[in-house]
């Protein structure tokens, strides 16, 4: 994945002011080559400013996305109704704050620190994914979160693997292969609701009715709503459009749900054989505006809990850079390559 | 760097024995002690190491894009070192 | 009511519970925690306890059953587990007493041939990690700021009237009772000493806390701490999951 040392190091050569116009057209040139090519770009490469900022703010709402996210999920873990459910929620969730960690040392090969990210996230000036700011009322919210939020987010990511930016692909590549599992413990998990007392049932439809239609928004505004769809995929950072990709996972889930026993709430929702593909009701998109301007259920609550984990942890991190900065040069562990790193 | 930023680590880990460690990411640890303990519950708690190794990422000196072509390109005209430019009669065994 | 149960039983309550109560007030740390480093490392420690419970828990019964429908009074855990979070230091500071605790034990029952040793020596090597993690964060700590070193100094006074308990016998397990309390104030006051604090002066155990978590005598955030836990379960009885 990412290698954030590469901005420390020395060696970029200065150039002549009169070089640089020059210079900074052959390196365009480069840098389209080398994504007209698939080929990957790296950390040290010369890249357009814009190029940089995007992957920067995707990245950061990216990682931001990932350790919110924990929190509707978290809300569970002392409630889980029996141990075994404990433990895949604990683990998801972990796999949630590990999400979270790929995504920002990626994002820092870019020369921004997690702390400023945090900063802005904090600040309310980065977002992070709007569904979160969905409440989860009842068990079953786990398991659509898992089903759908998880599927509608594996649908995005997957083509992510293959972006023009190297340590993102990377993360991605990680991130995904540990998403499978989050998808179906939630599918698991609703289709034991769905089967199991009718009120277990009821509580599966209820959640999967309320959770549907954010899903379907989680692919963003329509293409020609999406301010930065269309330079985003000449870079091939984005690989598909919204409206291409949240089809892809209409079509997916509709059979799903046929085997879960449950139904999905829209009354349009019908096979077109025309098209090959399912018609689906329109999104109410001023809900999605709405809550992607912070008057969602739970905007305030999320914010206030991932400062206050900030805010009250200073102390800890304070601490351990203090003893750090105390005994540097005590350090105990073995030298790699002479006795092999005895550790862990 | 305010005074809780921890500094960044790279972690390389071997996933098995017989396998040299390779880069698997980076994280913040105050200490090399931490950075190492960090690394063994983010990067293999899938049971994808045997192995560990933390380095300051301060302490990579890396190769710079810009002096790609001299420190690459000459040993791309070079097929004399690879076992492929030889050609050997059909039928000779152990080469 | 621990006089009907079989001799057995009563140790693997009396261990799963340590894991399960402690596994779940571990839990509570997700999305909290102050870096997320360590939202990692403190659900690697959860889950493992957890993974314990569920195998302690299995060799006396049904999990889910012991788990959800016993009332409070029924849980043998060690008080000390049961104990809040409180700020980062209560929590490192309980992890210091119980994972030493935990370790000596597990490697003692390890080395034996009862019927934990199997499962002991598995969760010996899980609890090892458990130990050295809060030795670490104990030594950052107690040696980081003025802050952290009084924080820590008054989190580990605050817990050390439930550490006498644990060296309590717990019948049906072969151990050397006085030798692993030795070893253990030996442990931890090493730690502590290399922290820059002192070991405790309070008495190791209180009227109540003596031997109270063993007998089913629990402190009052417990019952809170299980009926949040038992809640969902216990709404659909038979339901399963």
């Amino acid at each position: 994945m990412a290698t954030a040392a590469a901005h420390r190091t020395a060696g970029t050569p200065a150039h002549d002011a009169s070089d640089a116009a020059a210079g900074t057209d052959a390196r365009q040139a480069a840098f389209d080559a080398a994504v007209a090519a698939d080929e990957r770009i790296e950390p040290r490469d010369w890249m357009p400013d814009a190029y940089r900022a995007t992957l920067v703010r995707q990245i950061a709402q990216h990682a931001h996305s990932e350790i919110i996210g924990m929190q509707p999920e978290a809300n569970w873990i002392t409630r889980a109704p029996s141990l075994r459910r404990k433990a895949i929620l604990m683990a998801k969730v972990q796999d949630e704050a590990g999400h979270g960690l790929y995504l920002y040392s990626a994002a820092e090969t870019l020369g921004t620190s997690r702390e400023e990210l945090l900063d802005k996230l904090h600040s309310g000036r980065q977002k992070y994914s709007s569904i979160f700011n969905y409440p989860t009322l009842t068990w079953a919210d786990v398991g659509a979160i898992g089903w759908l939020v998880d599927g509608a987010a594996i649908t995005n990511q997957v083509p992510l693997c293959r972006c023009s930016y190297g340590p993102y692909a990377r993360a991605m590549v990680r991130v995904c292969k540990e998403e499978s599992f989050h998808q179906r413990q939630g599918y698991e998990l609703l289709l034991a609701l769905s089967r199991g007392t009718p009120e277990q049932h009821a509580m599966a439809q209820d959640a999967v009715n309320r959770w549907w239609w954010p899903s379907l928004m989680m692919f963003g505004p329509p293409d020609d709503a999406s301010q930065h769809s269309a330079q985003s995929m000449a870079w091939k950072i984005k690989r598909h459009s919204n409206d291409e990709l949240r089809q892809r996972f209409v079509d997916i889930c509709v059979p799903q749900a046929e085997s879960l026993g449950l139904t999905l709430p829209d009354p349009d929702l019908k096979w077109n054989e025309e098209r090959g593909h399912h018609d689906f009701g329109a999104i109410d998109w001023t809900e999605f505006w709405d809550v992607l301007k912070g008057n969602g259920p739970c905007n305030e609550q999320r914010l206030t809990q991932r400062r206050r984990a900030h805010d009250e942890g200073a102390w800890v991190r304070e601490a351990a850079a203090a003893h750090a900065a105390k005994h540097s040069g005590e350090h105990t562990g073995a030298v790699a390559g002479r006795t092999g790193v005895k550790q862990a | 760097m305010t005074n809780s930023d921890w500094p960044l680590w790279e972690v390389f880990v071997r996933s098995r024995r017989g396998l040299s460690h390779t880069h698997a990411g980076s994280l913040h640890a105050p200490d090399a002690e931490l950075a190492l303990r960090n690394a063994r519950d983010l990067y293999t708690r899938r049971g994808e190491g045997v192995s560990i190794w933390v380095v300051p990422s301060a302490a990579i000196t890396a190769s710079s894009p810009d002096e790609k072509d001299p420190f690459f390109e000459p040993a791309a005209d070079k097929p004399y070192r690879h076992p492929t430019f030889y050609e050997i009669p059909e039928g000779v065994k152990h080469l | 009511m621990t006089a009907t149960v079989p001799v057995p039983t009563t140790a693997a309550l009396a261990l799963g519970d340590d894991a399960l109560v402690l596994s779940h007030r571990l839990g509570e740390w997700a999305g909290h925690a102050p870096v997320l480093e360590e939202e990692v490392a403190l659900a690697n420690i959860a889950l493992d306890l957890l993974g314990q419970a569920r195998v302690l828990l299995s060799m006396a019964g049904d999990e889910d059953e012991l788990a959800f429908l016993r009332e409070e009074r029924a849980f043998t855990n060690l008080q000390l587990v049961e104990q809040p979070n409180g700020d980062f230091a209560h929590t490192i500071a309980r992890q210091l007493y119980f994972s030493t605790y935990q370790h000596l034990l597990y490697a003692e029952l390890a080395r034996g041939d009862g019927r934990f040793a199997p499962l002991a020596a598995k969760a010996v090597k899980e609890v090892a990690y458990h130990r050295d993690h809060a030795e670490q964060w104990t030594l950052r700590l107690g040696d980081g700021t003025d802050v952290s070193h009084e924080r820590m100094r008054r989190a580990c006074e605050a817990l050390w009237r439930f550490t006498g308990e644990m060296f309590q016998p717990v019948r049906g397990l072969d151990v050397d009772w006085p030798g692993l309390e030795a070893a253990w104030l030996d442990a931890v006051s090493d730690v502590l000493r290399r922290a820059t604090l002192t070991v405790p002066e309070g008495p190791r155990s209180g009227a109540w806390a003596a031997g109270a978590g063993r007998q089913g005598l629990h402190t009052e955030p417990f019952g809170r701490m299980l009926a949040e836990m038992q809640h969902l379960h216990r709404s659909h009885p038979g339901a399963s999951w």
